[in-house]
């Protein structure tokens, strides 16, 4: 027991040592900036949904990335990366049979169980998406013990939108309502244009049975909560994954501290009750 | 007793809570209208003499953009309200509207309806009220559209 304790601290110490070196099974380009790669651990991989992963490319850097795929499929692991910088640039070129550093899993994740029992409402705006996948995954997977369950999603075009054979697969669904927006399209698209949060108050749930999940864009997320709790969703009931800047991802540096939180230890999943204070502080 | 769109009109979103005086008021100019598919139900610069209320169906406010074709700024669905030019001088249509998929609406006359809002400004203050709320609403949502929040800062 002492030894695993010691082993835990000295990982928590030096995160680096004995980096896991995971293949690139599947890689596919989503969209012109974004690609998905399925990536085989070494020995199976049990995650929570929410949680990220630190993948490492040497010489290069490291960068948190939110796992992606089904938390019931610990021998392939997911994570859809978007391409805004030298180390995501790299990642998003990676093919199979090349070789990424894994470390992980981190960080807090979606209560998908609290939300059994009422309504499930999962608002997604560009890249966050994928973070939300494993818990919309999870929830489907034990469909019946929800109420109705609601994926709102926006994406700047309709060229831009992530996992689109899933979502026409999850449109198709009886049990869940989808519903997508693009912030600008041409006559040829279909569907909703707008932004996400307008589309809170077109979704059908009983705010005082719902929770909500909500990832994105910190603007769009505040304008989402806003409608949120308009619309009567208790606060500690709206939860929502930030993005900050993660470097070491085991509470070390410092680098994602926001208020009295380090968001790589403390988060990335909070509720808006916790983070409420902090975000209305601009220097935060 | 013959039916009228009072109740069509009580049952949507914008006229929630409306006094019942009043809804009987503007019910005279109301009219049930349907739409096939791309069809338009009105088109830039040409007099805004209505608004609709729809009930069914998807209708997208859209502008045309030389050698690019239609651009869609915004789509409406039940519930939603589009149009308020016709209460806003000089009474003209600002976008396309086209039924992106066949539209049910109430069109309500504007011409009539602003006659109505003349004689009874507590009428009119309801309503342009409720349009201002709607005003604001398309603003923000606007806005967000303008920062596009999707876009990233170069960084990792």
């Amino acid at each position: 027991m002492r030894a695993t304790a010691d082993t835990a601290l000295a990982a928590d110490r030096a995160p680096w040592a004995g980096l896991a070196s995971w293949d690139v099974a599947v890689a596919t380009q989503e969209s012109a900036d974004v690609a998905t790669l399925t990536l085989t651990p070494p020995e199976p991989f049990s995650f929570e949904p929410g949680q990220f992963n630190m993948l490492h490319l040497a010489g290069i850097g490291e960068v948190p990335i939110s796992i992606s795929g089904d938390p019931a499929d610990t021998g392939s692991i997911v994570h859809t990366i978007r391409d805004v910088g030298p180390v995501t640039k790299a990642l998003c070129a990676l093919r199979p049979g090349q070789r990424v550093g894994v470390r992980g899993p981190y960080g807090t994740s979606w209560p998908v169980g609290a939300a059994e029992g009422g309504d499930l409402l999962i608002v997604a705006g560009g890249i966050g998406l994928p973070p939300l996948r494993p818990a919309l995954y999870q929830a489907l997977s034990s469909r019946d013990l929800f109420g109705r369950m609601t994926l709102l999603y926006g994406a700047r075009t309709p060229a831009d939108l992530l996992y689109t054979d899933e979502l026409q697969a999850w449109r198709g669904r009886f049990d869940l309502d989808v519903q997508v927006t693009v912030d600008a399209a041409d006559e040829d698209w279909r569907g909703n244009v707008g932004v996400v949060p307008g589309l809170v108050s077109r979704a059908q749930f009983d705010p005082a049975r719902t929770t909500a999940f909500v990832v994105g864009p910190e603007i769009m997320i505040r304008f989402t909560v806003r409608a949120l709790l308009t619309a009567g969703v208790p606060d500690d009931r709206v939860f929502m994954s930030m993005e900050r800047n993660m470097q070491c991802a085991v509470a070390l540096c410092g680098h994602c501290q926001l208020g009295p939180y380090l968001v790589c230890r403390d988060g990335p999943v909070f509720t808006h009750r916790a983070l409420a204070r902090w975000l209305g502080i601009r220097e935060v | 007793m013959p039916q009228t769109l009072e109740p069509l009109l009580r049952g949507h979103k914008f006229f929630a809570g409306l006094d019942p005086d009043h809804l009987a008021v503007i019910t005279g100019c109301a009219s049930n209208v349907v739409f096939p598919a791309g069809v338009f139900l009105f088109r830039e610069g040409t007099p805004a003499d209505a608004f609709f209320l729809i009930r069914e169906g998807r209708l997208a406010l859209e502008i045309a953009a030389p050698n690019r074709g239609p651009l869609v700024l915004q789509t409406l669905d039940a519930g939603d309200v589009a149009g308020f030019s016709w209460l806003i001088e000089p009474h003209r249509w600002e976008f396309d509207g086209r039924a992106v998929e066949r539209v049910h609406a109430i069109q309500m006359d504007g011409a009539c309806l602003r006659g109505k809002c003349d004689s009874d400004p507590r009428l009119g203050y309801e309503l342009m009220r409720r349009f201002a709320g709607l005003a604001t609403n398309r603003l923000q949502a606007t806005r967000l559209q303008l920062l596009d929040v999707y876009g990233h800062a170069r960084d990792r």
